[in-house]
């Protein structure tokens, strides 16, 4: 009888399943994990568990059906998925916008930029420090401010989440009176709300020994791998499309782009929240500079379900929470679009999970993970 | 044979307030969580502010459904509740809770307490092994590795209020406590220090609570218990944690010692304080990582404790 030899060493590697119903994953998604002992040596991701075929979906739908059907794709920040959208039509189609409606689109992103961070934060936090324990303090902490922000939407559009604030156009709905002063207390409270946040987390001991040197992604890799957004600010590299390719009213106002060299968990975690500071200045900026006048070119013709396109194809992209948000449109002149392809920012992000990885611990998994701030509707589509 | 009957006696009632506590130790943490995270914690069952939160806790864990996998060892599977709660509960025999009310006074107690305290992991381990599945496999590893490195710097730490008594005896120990021994100049305040932190990774609680976490392991080695199986570890682990406290208590609290109040009134309160002490740091840490742990332990706490023990040999001697 032959003798089974276990490895010289005397260990055995372990596959692990990490998803797709795991605390960790923010969504549905699985990592087969090849650990030994503690440290990682290979990693198989799987994504497609949510996936709705939206593309196609495009292809059938007239362009106002498929508007709220984008809002589902990165659903924490709506607004960045009609955004785009709108922008390819309008320039199909020849659709000029009034100069109220950017200022109001602008706000609407800059608020959902605002409260994806904050889910990020809170989550990114849970992550690490578990549901029983001080991550869900902080969780429960950044819920609290969102919770304020999804308040005014409410207010203003009527959804909390899902907008569908924005069409070709323009915008569906004009704030209500009395929107500046709500807006104006959230962010002055909001402003003292975020150095709390970094009293509590930046002198941890704990929080800096789990996010810094961890998960280091280099430039050329993010490069290579098409990141954007955060992960690649993080890396060292100052791009973002309001600064690089202004859209909409975008270079009316004074911003910084924060971006840090370091390429680990703790810079991504620090260009969000340097974000959501430069978010507060533009939301300034605009509420104080609004413009009067109509917020919808196509009105008041209030239901626009046919849109007269020109044959031809446009890619247009604006700069999500998560990174560059694209769309392309192909059109051959007749009803409905012959091709949508959406170029969604964490589906690039997070094709860099199997090289960042290799060699770290299982528990640096949920930090890394955690830090590309994924959104699975928006990696499956 | 009126000893074996007292502490017979004895050993009842300390049950029974020990559960009781131990249930209403949940519904306290649950509150008090529920504070620093701005919002209110049970609210609906039992006004007012929900105290029978626990009750209804309990009445919903036993008439659940207990499901045992297919493919798990039987035996081992089914008694890793008992070697957890069992000893968790036995701890109680040797802390007084007054000058008279003890279950075993022991010239030995505090070693008692201790022998019996570093056995609970074994009931971790034969659930993670019985399991037949991987995350619990994986967290019983780590708990392994973090109470042997944990052990060490808290037996140095209880030493030295031994020493301080010159006793093992915890009878004895509370009543040389003149001053309370944390007030000691300099070895008492850094022994219970030790003390805290070595006690949190013990318990495994949140800096430390590695071999549970749940983000990373589901739930560790209780993944695939439920029912009554699962509150027994759940009840274990408070059990361990209250006992904790009372040892911290008597070690450097000075027991039941205090004003107006009876002594085993005194003890239970410094007990639950101390207890709020250690949610207070659940609730506001992230989770270390298990090689930074491993670091910390090792590479600080332990050469710490020991410089610690030196120095208090070295009062004691020229006491």
């Amino acid at each position: 009888m032959e003798v089974k030899r276990i490895e010289s060493n005397g260990f055995e590697e372990l596959w692990v399943n990490m998803g797709p119903q795991h605390p960790a994953s923010h969504g549905v998604f699985r990592m087969q994990i090849k650990v030994d002992g503690e440290v990682i040596k290979e990693v198989i991701p799987h994504i497609g568990y949510l996936h709705r075929g939206v593309e196609k979906l495009g292809e059938f739908l007239t362009p106002v059906q498929f508007l709220p059907v984008l809002d589902r794709n990165d659903y924490l920040s709506s607004v960045s998925n009609e955004f785009p959208f709108a922008l390819a039509i309008e320039k199909l189609a020849n659709i000029s916008v009034p100069e109220r409606a950017e200022y109001l689109r602008v706000i609407a992103a800059e608020l959902m930029r605002i409260s994806s961070h904050l889910v990020f934060f809170g989550t990114f936090c849970l992550d690490m420090g578990g549901a029983l324990g001080g991550g869900s303090t902080i969780f429960l902490y950044a819920f609290r401010e969102r919770e304020k922000i999804l308040d005014i939407l409410e207010k203003w559009t009527g959804s909390r989440m899902h907008l569908n604030l924005i069409t070709f156009g323009g915008v569906r709905y004009d704030i209500y009176p009395g929107f500046d002063k709500d807006l104006k207390d959230f962010l002055k409270d909001f402003e003292n709300k975020i150095k709390e946040y970094e009293d509590m987390i930046e002198n941890n001991p704990v929080f800096l020994a789990r996010t810094k040197k961890v998960g280091i992604l280099p430039k050329e890799i993010a490069m290579e791998h098409g990141c954007s957004g955060p992960v690649l600010r993080g890396s060292g590299i100052k791009f973002d499309l309001r600064k690089a390719k202004p859209y909409s009213v975008y270079n009316k106002f004074e911003f910084e782009i924060p971006s840090f060299p370091d390429g680990d968990v703790y810079s991504r975690y620090k260009v969000r929240l340097m974000e959501m500071k430069e978010s507060i200045k533009i939301l300034r900026q605009a509420i104080d500079g609004i413009p009067s006048g109509p917020i919808n070119s196509l009105m008041p013709l209030k239901v626009k379900t046919h849109i007269k396109l020109k044959e031809g194809e446009v890619y247009e992209a604006v700069e999500s929470p998560r990174g560059e948000n694209g769309v392309y449109i192909v059109s051959d002149g007749k009803f409905g679009l012959y091709r949508v392809k959406l170029r969604t920012p964490t589906f690039y992000n997070l094709s860099v999970i199997p090289y960042l990885l290799k060699g770290a611990l299982i528990a640096d998994v949920v930090a890394i993970l955690g830090s590309l701030d994924p959104v699975f509707g928006d990696v499956d589509r | 044979m009126n000893a074996l009957i007292n502490s017979l006696i004895y050993g009842i009632i300390i049950l029974l307030i020990v559960f009781t506590i131990v249930a209403y130790l949940t519904w306290i943490e649950r509150k008090f969580a529920g504070r620093m995270q701005s919002r209110i914690g049970p609210y609906y069952v039992g006004k007012p502010h929900g105290w029978l939160q626990p009750i209804a806790d309990v009445l919903k864990l036993i008439l659940k459904e207990e499901i045992t996998p297919k493919n798990v060892d039987k035996l081992i599977y089914n008694l890793a509740p008992f070697a957890v709660l069992t000893p968790s509960l036995l701890l109680f025999a040797v802390l007084p809770f007054s000058e008279k009310i003890i279950i075993s006074n022991s010239s030995v107690g505090i070693l008692i307490f201790l022998a019996i305290s570093s056995i609970i992991i074994i009931g971790g381990f034969m659930a993670g092994w019985a399991s037949n599945s991987k995350y619990p496999l994986i967290s019983a590893i780590r708990g392994g590795a973090q109470i042997v490195s944990y052990e060490i710097p808290l037996l140095f730490s209880i030493i030295v209020p031994c020493l301080l008594a010159g006793s093992l005896n915890p009878l004895e120990i509370v009543k040389k406590q003149k001053i309370w021994f944390i007030l000691y100049p300099f070895v008492g305040q850094i022994s219970f220090l030790i003390f805290l932190i070595s006690g949190l990774a013990e318990e495994n609680r949140t800096p430390f609570d590695i071999p549970e976490a749940e983000s990373e392991l589901v739930a560790g080695y209780t993944v695939e218990y439920s029912s009554m199986k699962f509150a027994m570890f759940y009840a274990g682990e408070y059990a361990h944690l209250l006992a904790l406290s009372g040892l911290g208590t008597i070690l450097f609290l000075g027991g039941w010692k205090g004003p107006f109040l009876p002594g085993p009134i005194w003890f239970i309160i410094k007990s639950i304080i101390l207890f709020l002490i250690l949610l207070w740091i659940r609730w506001s840490y992230l989770r270390i990582r298990i090689d930074q742990l491993l670091k910390f332990s090792w590479k600080f706490l332990f050469p710490v404790s020991v410089l610690n023990l030196l120095l208090t040999g070295l009062i004691v001697i020229l006491r």
